[in-house]
């Protein structure tokens, strides 16, 4: 039935005017289509900030480079840090959420598609804000265009003394309007989940990617606030003469460094919630098991979001905090391993036993198992005040941060793009191409980011733009550099691989992965509507159910 | 909601799932909670850090009479929605305008405060961190009280052309809610600025 719907909607759309079609793209307000308009925009911006990132890594390759000046390099990084959270990994993981969440709880659409739309294009605009600075953000002065006030935008460098003309401008006002886009959506999320599920969808019996959005949205609401307060304080200093972050006035610097890390850290687990909601969604399908441990990995996500609001400091031992905040801030960054290394074991312990088909996204998810480990154990190396004293500010962090970033969640995002893309265009990915795509960005990843702790170790500093030969750094830049060109010929395979599958890919049909959410229930893509009568279900895989009806999950939960 | 009516009937037991505006609004509640907890940690952390005069003390009066009225504006706004869900146009029309009566006066209390500092004790953003802080975080709020004021003439406007009825009092009470919320902050903002931060 649901065939029929899309084969005469093919044949609707074969005869259109592309206009048309873009129009309807443009004033669309289904969660379908947001979802992969948010993944298309951070995609176009991964493959800026990507060359951003190749730019820095050619100067820093050997030592006194000229490649590009100071000011250039200050912009790149400045722009690379901004880009890659608020443009590429924010997006990404709400154009996930959006495509998923109400396929997977029943629903027909968010609870509020108009505002789903309204902060997608407040999103897409502050990205468009922020790059219009490289043309438009001379301002009078002449001075300088892009931001170059490095992502945290320390006080007091965006003072009209330290950053004159607009660019720090286009900066806070691109980040707060990007927030705003944020709250929208999340908002939207929580109440889709709380007031849209279908018949039988308990709580307790949502898919984790359901759960850990719903923490994940919980988390945007109490933490990026507090950035766009910072915001609107940073705009009051420079537009109207405000003394917030003014020492002079009396002012704080440090405040602005509290108020941004009340959002810094708790961002990464914005970011990387949404990654272990595709683990814990990717895993068991390919093990062939549910998920070990669903009460435990729900519990051990919300135990994250809450400790996870009390650990911001620790980006900020070096400021010369009391030794009552400093051992605070250790135990609670101590703390956040455990419900973390919980939900590490449940994954294994879902894999323990089970026959495991290593098909592409499975790789990217194995290799987030290995890689977000070693990431946690640098985060705990660097969670400890003393350690923290000497390599604060050095490669070493650089080297942390990226483990995490890209190492944990874009590795995820990856496994997810390879997961879902049947069910968002009917068609499947190349499993050639990606094990390919995936091999080499493996090697790309530990060539860079192994590579990169070492000369962070041995004390290069990290936002520098030269350095000086014979310190021990030169051969790891050299093998940082290259690792970031196979990463970058690994990413360019991936998009090929998009292309090449969305046009020639064997056809998928509704669940070529033999899975148990909901949104393998209906045809790939969906239709508009997604359900042509809403699902009641029994149990926390209720395709299982569908599928096997003389041994169906709900006798047993 | 109107989707899953039809399964309701199949199913056994009642599949009952909250008003998702008023999970939005709730939402938005959390957020904007988080805005003003940093805007008033700012001012606590600044309270008494002013490098040069005027001091909250040298000029700030407590403004008791416009907070009575945005207080009491929390009450009227309760009683209209009570009243239109019981299908009360009436009632429900005269506490709605007297609810944007009672936050227009609160309104302009804070002009009227604004003006004699401004004026008489020469008090602006840019003179010193009292300025800046207090400023900045009144002016968050009347810039909410604003906001509400807008929406609730909007409202008031459809009630007097005869468009809101007892159907449309769930999403009164969306507004309803947010309106409370935008008295409660003024509670905290009270307390912050006219007893602490003295």
């Amino acid at each position: 039935m649901s065939s029929d719907a899309i084969a005469i909607r093919a044949a609707e759309i074969e005869g259109r005017p592309w206009v048309e079609t873009l129009h309807d793209w443009i004033t669309t307000v289904d969660h379908k289509r947001l979802g992969i308009l948010y993944i298309l925009f951070s995609l176009l911006f991964l493959v800026i900030g990507g060359i951003e990132a190749t730019i820095m890594r050619v100067q820093l390759m050997r030592p006194h480079s000229d490649f590009v000046p100071p000011q250039v390099f200050n912009r790149m990084f400045t722009m690379h840090g901004t880009t890659m959270i608020f443009f590429v990994a924010m997006p990404i993981v709400f154009g996930f959420a959006n495509y998923l969440v109400p396929l997977m709880v029943g629903a027909r659409d968010m609870a509020f598609p108009r505002l789903n739309a309204f902060s997608f294009w407040l999103t897409a605009f502050s990205g468009i804000l922020l790059y219009f600075s490289f043309v438009g953000g001379s301002g009078l002065y002449g001075a300088g265009n892009a931001p170059d006030v490095g992502w945290w935008a320390y006080a007091p460098l965006t003072s009209r003394a330290f950053s004159p003309g607009h660019s720090s401008d286009y900066w806070t006002v691109a980040v707060l309007v990007s927030g705003f886009g944020s709250i929208g959506t999340a908002t939207n999320i929580i109440a889709t989940i709380f007031s849209m599920r279908c018949p039988g969808m308990t709580l307790g019996r949502m898919p984790l990617m359901a759960w850990l959005s719903l923490v994940m949205s919980g988390l945007v609401l109490i933490t990026i606030t507090p950035l766009s307060a910072a915001q609107i304080m940073l705009l009051v200093d420079r537009y109207l003469g405000g003394h917030f972050f003014d020492t002079q006035a009396g002012g704080s610097a440090a405040l602005w460094m509290h108020f941004f890390w009340i959002f810094g850290h708790p961002e990464v687990y914005i970011l990387v919630i949404p990654a272990f909601a595709i683990a814990s969604e990717i895993i068991p399908v390919f093990s062939r098991k549910p998920i070990f441990g669903y009460p435990i990995m729900v519990a051990a996500t919300v135990c994250i979001g809450f400790i996870s609001m009390s650990v911001w400091a620790h980006h900020m031992f070096t400021i010369g905090m009391n030794s009552t905040a400093n051992t605070f801030f250790v135990l609670t960054t101590m703390a956040i391993s455990v419900p973390t290394g919980i939900k590490i074991f449940n994954w294994i312990g879902t894999m323990w036993g089970g026959k495991i088909q290593f098909k592409t996204p499975m790789l990217f998810c194995i290799a987030f198992l290995f890689q977000f480990l070693i990431a946690g154990l640098t985060g705990i190396m660097l969670g400890a005040a003393p350690f923290n004293w000497q390599l604060s500010g050095s490669y070493f962090v650089v080297a942390h941060f990226h483990y995490v970033i890209v190492g944990a969640i874009l590795f995820c995002i990856f496994g997810g793009f390879y997961y879902w893309f049947p069910k968002a265009t009917g068609r499947m990915l190349d499993e050639r191409l990606g094990k390919l795509h995936f091999w080499l960005f493996v090697i790309g990843f530990h060539l860079t980011f192994d590579a990169m702790h070492i000369p962070g170790l041995l004390g290069m500093p990290r936002r520098i733009y030269t350095y000086e030969p014979g310190r021990g750094w030169d051969t790891w830049n050299v093998i940082v550099t290259i690792g970031t060109f196979i990463q970058g010929i690994a990413t360019l395979i991936f998009v090929a691989n998009l292309i090449f599958s969305y046009f020639k890919g064997p056809k998928a049909g509704n669940d070529p992965w033999d899975a148990w959410t909901l949104e393998w229930s209906v045809s790939s893509p969906p239709p508009a509507y997604n359900f042509a009568t809403i699902p009641t279900v029994a149990s926390r895989r209720p395709l299982w159910d569908k599928k096997h009806p003389e041994d169906p999950d709900s006798r047993y939960e | 909601m109107s989707a899953i009516t039809t399964p309701l009937a199949q199913t056994p037991g009642a599949w009952r799932l909250p008003y998702r505006g008023k999970v939005g609004m709730a939402c938005l509640i959390i957020a904007e909670s988080a805005i003003f907890t940093i805007f008033v940690v700012a001012y606590l952390f600044y309270a008494g850090k002013s490098m040069t005069g005027p001091t909250p003390r040298e000029v700030l009066e407590t403004p008791i009479f416009f907070t009575i009225c945005l207080l009491s504006s929390s009450l009227t706004i309760h009683f209209a929605e009570k009243f239109l869900e019981r299908g009360g146009r009436g009632a429900f029309l005269g506490l709605w305008f007297l609810t944007i009566l009672l936050g227009g006066l609160f309104l302009f209390g804070t002009g009227r405060e604004w003006h004699r500092l401004i004026y008489e004790h020469g008090l602006t953003i840019s003179t010193n961190l009292f300025g800046t802080t207090y400023y900045s975080l009144v002016g968050l709020h009347a810039f909410h009280v604003t906001v509400g004021l807008i929406m609730l003439s909007i409202v008031f406007l459809f009630g007097l052309a005869g468009r809101v009825g007892s159907e449309q009092s769930a999403r009164v009470g969306v507004l309803s809610m947010y309106w409370h919320f935008v008295d409660a902050v003024w509670v905290v903002v009270f307390t912050v600025v006219y007893i602490l931060g003295r």
